[in-house]
């Protein structure tokens, strides 16, 4: 497992049902590229978040493939609908096969 | 007058924004990539929407938006990478919008390109030209 991989999450705590709300997402991750080379030369191997999910009470909102070409540390914005009260989980999939989670209650007024 | 470096770099920008910015280096790699996308199907122009900075000081986070309505995923590429790859959004039935922000890394400047598969199964793209001042592959 990477060292240091924490999620952070940003969900509005309570909407209106039937609401879109916007989730920001960041998990630290160096998301080494494959292409950079240690002093020595040699290629220091590929280690990236390969997938990153997010899902309400079960359905899925986006699913994201990611590649080597996303920045360190992976953001990611979106927006989702919030017909009920529920919870978001966060699932983030790492290339050593590490599955980082993260989850966030959201409340209907 | 006397050649300034202001005066140069007005003119070489304005000379290179006339070229087109055209960088085919690795124009093919990125076509095979929309073909594996698409699968030869035709792909429109127009019906999405890519933000991205004109100009990018820093390659390493290049912050980008792209937005494509009644899209059901977006595969968003960079032409001039080692890989062309960026990310591929795919949407679920909880997706308010079809759109999503993410930072990426672009070596060098280059072209962005986003194509859409609609959820008719037709395909559109955007395409949007960064300009990248230190590039963002390490090495």
């Amino acid at each position: 497992m990477a060292k240091g991989v924490k999620p952070r999450v940003k969900v509005p705590k309570s909407a209106a049902a039937g609401d879109t709300i916007t989730i920001k997402t960041l998990i630290s991750h160096k998301m080494e590229s494959g292409q950079r080379k240690d002093d020595d030369g040699n290629v220091i191997p590929r280690s990236i978040i390969n997938r990153f999910t997010c899902e309400f009470n079960g359905q899925n909102v986006i699913d994201v493939a990611l590649e080597p070409a996303i920045s360190t540390n992976p953001y990611f914005e979106f927006e989702a609908i919030v017909p009920e009260a529920g919870e978001f989980k966060f699932t983030w999939y790492d290339d050593d096969g590490s599955v980082y989670e993260t989850a966030k209650a959201i409340a209907v007024e | 007058m006397a050649l300034t470096r202001r005066y140069f770099l007005v003119t070489g920008t304005g000379a290179l924004a006339a070229a087109g910015l055209g960088l085919p280096a690795l124009a093919s790699a990125t076509d095979d990539a929309i073909a594996a996308f698409t699968g030869g199907a035709p792909v429109a122009d127009g019906g999405v929407t890519l933000t991205a900075p004109e100009i990018a000081e820093n390659g390493n986070t290049v912050p980008i938006e792209v937005d494509a309505p009644g899209a059901s995923e977006i595969i968003i590429l960079a032409d001039g990478n080692p890989l062309p790859g960026v990310a591929t959004f795919m949407f679920g039935p909880m997706a308010a919008a079809r759109s999503g922000s993410t930072r990426i890394r672009l070596a060098g400047t280059q072209n962005v390109i986003a194509v859409a598969k609609m959820e008719d199964g037709t395909f559109a793209k955007a395409q949007a030209a960064v300009k990248v001042t230190i590039g963002g592959c390490g090495g």
